[in-house]
Formats: structure tokens, C-alpha cells, sequence
């Protein structure tokens, strides 16, 4: 078999925008960005991703997920390819993503603010309460129920959320 | 001394300090003050550890001997280890963390900046993802110093004996040697005595915030460069590689 002549690298794609996050399934690992390339040789398919965080722990569900779906497509000769730079950035999310994050409760990153600011700042100004919309909200850690989240409160509906971290 | 060979001794340094470190934040696990300071120290020490992981891989890929990743964190002995002394300082108590925390994260923070611009594209890209992360760990323990030092009589008193005992561990952040001369001159690593200005104003601005004292530079422990270490290092180590030593067959 010669996979050039029989998947296209759109085929393939769509394939794996079927993947979702283990964390947050209602995104896949197309909407946040991990895909980065797909590489078809005649005897081999190449996929490279790169990982959100060094250390999510999601990376490795996603090498096996990503193989798991691509055999059962009928692509047996996976190899999967890891790359560093450029680094993710929550800017690759796509808006659809963004309304699905909203939608599940999870605060999506605010656009554009990447926080460079090293020490005492906060994050983005304004943080919309996913629940009731809200923008009177609060940091109450950075660090939230994953290393991509960051934990805030309402002050309107008193709901703690997560905020996908802008980085 | 090759560049290969230095290469090589450069990643398991970052390496190695990312791993000992994690290992000292993971320690915090269910033992955190609160439990959002608890998830905190924990998501930290999952960075560190994600950031030693692909050092310690590309220090095999460098050798070319197949040693992976996991050969190199649990089947090498102390004096092979090339981490800094202060990230293997035992956690002590919160204050105690937060401020070996705060003076590392301050080094790494500038390290990782210097190391974005690294001509060895491996090396730049590593730092560039790891860069994201210390930040936040260095506005973590930032925050933290500065509540503590700026707080109450006593979190003030035990904030500034920390930053006091720690001290002395902070000068072998900074020592180079052949290794160094040698990665310097091809633009590969970074210049220690140009990190060192950078990480005396971060830490000297934040400490000012928090109505602290630097202390005086006395007695500097050293031994980084030559694998010496505390005897907590052999402690930690006999916990983090006892599973894969006593059944070496076991697999992930």
C-alpha cells in the first residue's frame, strides 16, 4: 500500500480533529493547537505535535490516542514527532474552541493579553464569569485543577471557575 | 574536552536541577498549607518535572549511547548528579520552601531568557517553553515573599530566616568552569557572571518590597560543577529511584 495515493493530509486531519482533550473533552487536540504537521511518505505517515505544558500529563494519551485512531483508519506506520519551537501558545486555540471552553464552564485565555509580566502581576484585567457573565471577578491562584488553568472566584454569583491560562 | 562532551554536561546540569527540584515540590504533595497552595507547589513541581524530562532526553540524544531519560534520572549515583545545591535544600517548612523556591526560580527565570537565544536550536526551543513556565513560578514565590516578609512580626522573622539560611547555597548558582568557556564561545550557553547582575536586581527588588534584609555574602557553598552535594541529595535520591532499582524490570 502506498498511503500517498490513498489519504489526503485534509483525510488525516479531520481524522484526528475526532481526538478530544482528556481534561476538557469538548475540545480536540486540533482546537488547541498541539497538531502542528502532517507528513505523508509513501510508506509512512508523520505527525508532529507540541506539547502545551513540558510537563502535561495529557501528552502521552495523545501519542496513543493519535496512533490508536490513525490504525484504525488503516494507517499502521505512525511515527509521532515531538517539536519545542515555536513554543504553544494559547493564541493557536481557534474561536470555535474558545465558545466550547465558555460554554463547558472553563473561562477561555483572554486574547492578545499574554502576561509577560514577571513579578506581581496578575494576569489579564478583566475575566468573564463563564457562569453568569459577569466581568467582576477574582484571582484566587494561579495555579488551578490543571497546569493550564488558573483558578478565579465570581464576585457577582460567588462560583469558583477555571481560566484557561493565556500563555 | 569535546563540545559534544560539554554539551552533554550542560543538559544534565539544567536537567538534573529541574528534576531535584520537582522531586523536593513534589514532596509537598497533600501537605500544603491550603488546599490551592497544595495544587499550586504540585503544578510546579509537574512543570520542573516536564522541563527535566526533555533536558535528560536530549543529553542522551547528544551521548548517542541510547541512555534515556530514565536512565539518566534513576540509575546514576550522587556524585553523578550536576544539580545546583540550593534545589536539593529540603523543604523545611512553607517559609523555607517559598524562599529556595523564589532565589532559584529568580536564577532559572534569567537563565531560561539567556538560553531563548542559544545557537544550539534544541537548547533555545527548551528554554523558550520552559521560560513560560518559571515565570510563573517566579511570580508564585515572588507573591509569597512579600506577604511573608511584609506580613505579621513573626511570618516576617521566619521569612527572613530562611532567606538567611539559604544564603550561603546561592553562590554555586553562578560558578563556571571549562564546560562553560567552552559553550560560551559558541553562543551555546549562557554567560553566569551576566545572569548574576539580573538575578541581584530581581532578588534585591523584591526583598526591598517585602521589607527584607539581603543578607551579607559570607561562606559560599560550592560543588555543583564537580557532583559534591549535601547529604540530603543520597536521602532523595534513595526514595525517587528505589521502585526502578529494587525491580528493574518494571516499566511505566
Amino acid at each position: 500500500m502506498n498511503y500517498l495515493n490513498k489519504y489526503t493530509r485534509q483525510q488525516i486531519w479531520d481524522f484526528l480533529a475526532e481526538i478530544p482533550d482528556p481534561e476538557i473533552p469538548v475540545i480536540t487536540i486540533v482546537d488547541l493547537g498541539v497538531l502542528r504537521e502532517i507528513e505523508i511518505l509513501p510508506k509512512k505517515v508523520i505527525i508532529t505535535i507540541t506539547p502545551t505544558y513540558s510537563g502535561c500529563p495529557a501528552m502521552k494519551l495523545f501519542e496513543d490516542e493519535i496512533k490508536k485512531k490513525l490504525h484504525t483508519e488503516g494507517i499502521e506506520n505512525v511515527e509521532l514527532k515531538m517539536v519545542y519551537s515555536p513554543a504553544w501558545t494559547t493564541d493557536w486555540i481557534n474561536d470555535a474552541a474558545l465558545e466550547k471552553l465558555k460554554n463547558y464552564g472553563i473561562a477561555p485565555p483572554v486574547k492578545g493579553s499574554e502576561d509577560k509580566g514577571v513579578l506581581f502581576k496578575n494576569g489579564p484585567k478583566v475575566v468573564q464569569c463563564p457562569q453568569c457573565g459577569s466581568n467582576e471577578t477574582e484571582l484566587k491562584s494561579q495555579f488551578g485543577s490543571t497546569a493550564c488553568k488558573a483558578l478565579y472566584q465570581c464576585k457577582d454569583c460567588l462560583e469558583p471557575f477555571d481560566y484557561f491560562k493565556c500563555i | 574536552m569535546t563540545q559534544q562532551d560539554a554539551l552533554i554536561n550542560y543538559c544534565l546540569r539544567l536537567g538534573d536541577t529541574s528534576l531535584i527540584l520537582g522531586q523536593r515540590m513534589a514532596e509537598w504533595t497533600s501537605n500544603g498549607p491550603t488546599l490551592e497552595e497544595d495544587i499550586a507547589l504540585t503544578n510546579i513541581s509537574l512543570d520542573l518535572f516536564g522541563q527535566a524530562r526533555t533536558f535528560l532526553t536530549y543529553a542522551g540524544e547528544v551521548e548517542g549511547k541510547g541512555r534515556t531519560e530514565d536512565d539518566f534520572a534513576y540509575h546514576r549515583n550522587e556524585r553523578e548528579f550536576y544539580n545546583t545545591l540550593l534545589s536539593e535544600r529540603p523543604n523545611g517548612h512553607f517559609g523555607d520552601t517559598i524562599a529556595r523556591n523564589f532565589l532559584h526560580a529568580a536564577f532559572l527565570y534569567h537563565l531560561y531568557s539567556a538560553l531563548t537565544k542559544s545557537k544550539d536550536d534544541k537548547i533555545a526551543a527548551l528554554a523558550s517553553k520552559s521560560l513560560k513556565e518559571v515565570t510563573y513560578h517566579l511570580r508564585h514565590s515572588s507573591e509569597w515573599i512579600v506577604r511573608l516578609g511584609d506580613g505579621t512580626v513573626e511570618s516576617h522573622q521566619k521569612i527572613q530566616d530562611s532567606i538567611n539560611d539559604l544564603w550561603m547555597f546561592t553562590g554555586d548558582l553562578f560558578v563556571m568552569n571549562e564546560v562553560d568557556e567552552l559553550l560560551i564561545k559558541e553562543g551555546i550557553a549562557a554567560n553566569l557572571n551576566e545572569i548574576k547582575k539580573l538575578w541581584d536586581n530581581t532578588v534585591n527588588e523584591v526583598l526591598q518590597r517585602a521589607t527584607l534584609k539581603r543578607p551579607i555574602d559570607g561562606f559560599m557553598q560550592k560543588g555543583r560543577l564537580e557532583g559534591r552535594h549535601a547529604e540530603c541529595l543520597g536521602h532523595l535520591l534513595a526514595e525517587m529511584q528505589f521502585l526502578p532499582r529494587a525491580y528493574p524490570d518494571a516499566t511505566w
